[in-house]
């Protein structure tokens, strides 16, 4: 009995390694479809084409090498979705091991800094690192969700609270337009475009940025069942793509892959829109685990 | 394609022109927000980096038993953190070049253009190509600083970038901000 237990965490912490050696190297099939479209619509002998050309030698590279598609490895962002009576805490502790084997293993880069005196812990272990997210549902079975989220697509996010008079924005989905085109201007090439965006609208300012990574974990070809909001979302992607920012910000045809869009409730005083922006190197990937905590499914 | 060989030499940088592709063979310093933030600080770089080349960047980088190192992935990092202290370090060591990506602002054209320096862009997310055409990590200093912020001395093999921002006062990135600019107010 006791050899069985032990199985099943080991088997937890492989399933976990192989996650995160996954969402490092390999680019979802959903994300590499729309890199492709987008290499395919840059002109010849331009920056932009010669940036998709890397762009997309770069993902056969490392999946062919298991190796980071990206140095910045991010934040680790986990999601457990899991049945009632889960034991979270054991659950860290394993997957926390499996995080410092990814790290060793150089699927991770050394990525987790003391705010404080700038020490780098060098296994990506501390405070907020890495990040858990627990949701009970009602299946027997264990699913995980993993995003690398790095920090140069992090750092363009933004947050507006509306009305946003310099554009003369209002609470309304007109306004969330405005601030959302905005917000990719002013990223310019600094996220690695061409990117993709997690929206929020509403929520309080923590709830909604949470929010708007959330919808980073929708496939890219969905359609948003709020069928206002799946509108705007064409509009955004088609609209973002006439500024002609393009990849890396050299100019080009493509500026953004896709966005997702979704909302909270909000106070009577608070309208805020949360914009998560994500890189080109989209990592996210999921498993489904079998009753021995083995792989049984990936969710992307 | 143009190609940069070492010795990086002044008159070989100032011919470099926005919109340029080139490939570079010979030594890169790494340094980024720690290095450029504890120079301005007041402490001298540990090597000389009169016309040398400073990357943006921070490497995943195993280490050996033996004490060799081996990177496992190395694209450039987010430049415009470093705009505060780039010129002041253009103009105090001397260096040549700045590669990262995203571009740099008014401060680091300004240098370039009096000191002799221009700015290349590296593809940024392209860990995999660009580690490829790394052939040696020939030392480290400030490791101090953390693997991801210490500086790296490498020498490297047709390292693709693309010119940015040149010597003689142009910006690609000036002219796309602007142009997008004008582009989004007709378009709200």
């Amino acid at each position: 009995m006791a050899k069985k237990k032990e199985n099943l965490d080991k088997n937890l912490g492989d399933s976990i390694l192989e996650l995160l050696r996954i969402t490092s190297t390999v680019i979802p099939d959903d994300v590499q479809k729309v890199v492709l479209e987008a290499l395919k619509r840059e002109a010849k002998n331009t920056s932009a084409k010669y940036a998709m050309d890397i762009i997309q030698a770069n993902i056969k590279l490392a999946k062919m090498k298991s190796q980071p598609l990206c140095q910045d490895t991010g934040t680790i962002i986990i999601k457990v979705y899991h049945p009632p009576g889960f034991m979270q805490q054991k659950f860290k502790k394993i997957c926390e091991k499996a995080v410092v084997k990814a790290t060793k293993l150089g699927y991770l880069r050394q990525n987790s800094v003391d705010s404080l005196t700038g020490k780098n812990d060098s296994m990506n272990i501390g405070p907020g690192h890495p990040q858990f997210h627990f949701i009970e549902h009602n299946k027997k079975s264990l699913e995980l969700k993993c995003m690398l989220k790095g920090g140069g697509c992090e750092n363009v996010g933004a947050q507006y609270a509306m009305p946003f008079v310099e554009l003369d924005a209002g609470r309304d989905l007109a306004g969330v337009r405005k601030v959302i085109l905005d917000a990719i201007q002013k990223a310019q090439g600094k996220g690695c475009g061409p990117g993709a965006l997690g929206i929020c609208i509403g929520g309080d300012r923590g709830s909604g940025q949470m929010h708007a990574k959330e919808q980073l974990l929708r496939k890219l070809d969905d359609t948003n069942p709020i069928p206002e909001l799946a509108k705007l979302e064409k509009d955004i992607v088609k609209t973002a793509n006439k500024l002609g920012i393009g990849p890396m910000g050299f100019g080009g045809k493509t500026t953004l892959l896709a966005c997702k869009i979704g909302h909270l409730n909000r106070l009577p005083a608070s309208y805020y829109v949360s914009i998560s922006y994500m890189c080109w190197a989209f990592r996210r990937q999921g498993i489904k685990l079998d009753k021995n905590n083995k792989i049984s499914k990936w969710l992307y | 394609m143009v190609k940069l060989d070492y010795p990086f030499s002044k008159d070989a940088i100032k011919k470099l022109k926005v919109g340029d592709m080139v490939l570079i063979s010979g030594k890169l310093f790494t340094g980024r927000d720690a290095v450029h933030h504890r120079i301005h600080k007041g402490k001298k770089p540990p090597v000389d980096l009169k016309n040398q080349i400073i990357y943006h960047c921070g490497p995943v980088v195993l280490e050996g038993k033996d004490g060799s190192f081996e990177v496992k992935a190395a694209g450039p990092t987010t430049s415009i953190r470093e705009e505060p202290y780039q010129w002041e370090v253009i103009r105090d060591y001397g260096i040549l070049g700045v590669i990262g990506k995203g571009g740099m602002g008014a401060k680091t054209l300004k240098a370039c253009k009096e000191y002799g320096c221009v700015y290349m862009h590296a593809i940024g997310g392209a860990a995999q190509v660009l580690a490829e055409k790394i052939k040696s990590v020939d030392n480290v200093y400030w490791k101090d600083l953390g693997s991801p912020e210490a500086i790296w001395e490498l020498t490297v093999e047709d390292f693709p970038v693309v010119i940015t921002m040149d010597s003689h006062g142009n910006s690609l990135h000036a002219d796309v901000d602007s142009k997008s600019s004008d582009t989004l107010k007709s378009l709200l």
